[in-house]
């Protein structure tokens, strides 16, 4: 039985159906991609499986469990495509907004506007918040605002949020759009490292065929047109994947193909 | 990226300290106000000049020398009480009026049926002049304290109502939608989000409120009391005494200036989080450009 079920019956905006008839099912431990043209449905699909969209005719089950009421509790994590940090939030407030709030930091530079909290589960989770920058790669950061932050630096603080409530499943919605080329493959890696470190199921929509055949297990195309997946293509090369690989290249001008077809 | 050292305010502090003490003392006390002061110094200064030459006639405008010692007879005969009556009327109407205005504002901003009910009223009486409110106020309450105090919260009341329901009202849809993934229930979300990211608008809505509740103040002062520094202006106007009319204008600039420093400083507290171009000078240097 599949860790991650998804259908979805019907989604649509107004008149215009945006996703029909989608099933979805991920594996434990699955990286699984969202390919597609821009308005085909696939961000709408996060949002479902997220609980944020309410109006759908959809079912998630994860581990066989329904998710009537999906959301960060379920053991699901979000990363949006912007860092959608909050600006008045120091990086362990913002880490941590799902949880208790924690502790100052030590290191804080300038006074955040919340008062400093010193109890026990505060410092848990300061410590916690501390674990999984480290993770990250921005330990000794705690105390920044988000406008001391680079927009990768915002990025990393948006996955380690995404982690903080120990999600079995990442959902990201383009993740790595927003950010220079070389950023965006330092994140990949990060992600590919605690994906397989945590064991954590992946669901990720990209327009970049590249990070998709980098990173993912299963690479699902959907069409502009509502329906089932135009086509789920395993990813079977071997890893860690080396960038540039000709069995990658191979794949990638196969996916361009299919995706030029429907262009055309 | 773990041995980076950022650059902290307190080295910055350092690196101003060089040059020695006096330069220090020079910097820190008086080069900050020599160019905002050099323009009232000149303007006093021919002035001064213009009455004592002839130029301009004394009993219409009197040298600042004697508007001064003027200030100085005021604050001998009573002015503390009519600095007293002003302050006190400006406390507790803007306090009224801006309190009201929060409550409604947030009312509005946050339930659409609230907004249905109150918001199309509250738009139609901002556009009425709250000056006009005064002869009705005066034929309702007279002439006592009450009408002042009402006619001042009408005045605090426009400018914040509008800060916090358009605070409320920009709050980036993205940031809630965090909110709402985290399942944050209503009270948690105003407070957690909705609050800080209209905290902007709403301390706007609140400094313009302030310095509409010390101009609404003047004008009831003028129309009828016996304290104040409204009735210090009409009365000099009647004795035709333009040294105490200056001299009760300089007391509301700089009552004025004080009330809205203290809400500039109260916005550097609580907005010290900013990105802004005005919040730039304490900020701490951005981190290196690690990804």
């Amino acid at each position: 039985m599949s860790f991650l079920d998804i259908q979805v019956d019907e989604k649509r905006y107004g008149e215009r159906v945006v996703l029909q008839n989608l099933r979805l099912e991920l594996a434990r431990g699955d990286i699984v991609s969202l390919v597609g043209p821009s308005g085909c449905g696939k961000s709408t699909l996060l949002s479902i499986v997220a609980g944020l969209d309410r109006q759908a005719r959809a079912a998630v089950r994860l581990d066989g469990k329904p998710l009537a009421r999906a959301g960060v509790g379920d053991g699901i994590g979000f990363v949006f495509q912007e860092p959608r940090l909050f600006p008045w939030l120091d990086v362990t407030r913002n880490v941590a907004f799902g949880g208790a709030a924690p502790a100052a930091a030590p290191e804080a530079t300038i006074q955040s506007t919340t008062p400093a909290l010193t109890s026990a589960t505060a410092r848990d989770t300061a410590a916690t918040v501390e674990a999984l920058l480290d993770e990250v790669g921005l330990s000794g950061y705690a105390g920044h605002l988000p406008r001391q932050l680079s927009g990768g630096q915002a990025q990393r603080v948006a996955i380690a949020r995404g982690l903080f409530t120990r999600p079995r499943v990442l959902l990201m919605d383009e993740p790595f759009s927003a950010v220079d080329a070389i950023t965006r493959i330092k994140l990949q890696d990060l992600l590919a490292r605690v994906a397989r470190e945590r064991g954590l199921t992946v669901l990720l929509v990209t327009h970049d065929i590249d990070e998709a055949v980098h990173l993912s297990d299963r690479i699902v195309l959907l069409d502009r047109q509502a329906g089932p997946p135009r086509a789920q293509l395993p990813v079977t090369l071997a890893r860690p994947r080396a960038r540039g690989d000709a069995a990658a290249a191979r794949l990638k001008a196969e996916i361009l193909a299919m995706l030029d077809l429907e262009a055309a | 990226m773990n041995t980076r050292t950022l650059e902290t305010p307190a080295t910055g502090a350092r690196h101003r300290r060089r040059g020695g003490l006096p330069l220090a003392l020079l910097r820190r006390f008086v080069f900050p106000f020599a160019l905002p002061l050099a323009l009232p110094v000149l303007l006093l200064g021919g002035a001064e000049l213009a009455v004592r030459g002839g130029v301009l006639p004394a009993n219409l405008m009197p040298p600042p020398s004697e508007v001064a010692r003027t200030l100085g007879w005021l604050a001998e005969n009573g002015l503390g009480a009519h600095l007293a009556a002003s302050t006190l009327r400006v406390a507790i109407g803007f306090l009224a009026g801006a309190g009201a205005a929060v409550l409604l504002g947030t009312l509005v901003a946050l339930d659409r049926r609230a907004a249905a009910v109150f918001d199309p009223t509250l738009q139609a009486l901002r556009a009425i002049p709250s000056l006009a409110w005064v002869p009705l106020l005066l034929l309702w309450f007279g002439i006592d304290e009450l009408p002042k105090l009402v006619l001042i919260a009408i005045g605090a009341f426009f400018p914040v109502y509008t800060g916090v329901v358009s605070g409320f009202g920009g709050v980036d849809r993205k940031l809630v939608e965090v909110a709402q993934l985290y399942r944050l229930p209503p009270l948690a979300l105003v407070r957690r989000v909705l609050l800080p990211a209209a905290l902007p608008a709403i301390l706007t809505g609140l400094r313009t409120g302030l310095s509409l509740a010390w101009m609404f103040m003047v004008a009831a002062e003028l129309i009828a009391a016996t304290r104040g520094l409204g009735y210090l202006l009409s009365d000099g106007r009647e004795t035709s005494r333009a040294d105490i009319v200056l001299a009760a204008i300089v007391l509301l600039a700089v009552l004025g200036k004080l009330s809205d420093m203290g809400t500039v400083a109260l916005e550097r507290r609580l907005l010290a989080w900013r990105d802004d171009f005005a919040g730039s000078d304490f900020k701490g240097s951005k981190a290196g450009a690690q990804p």
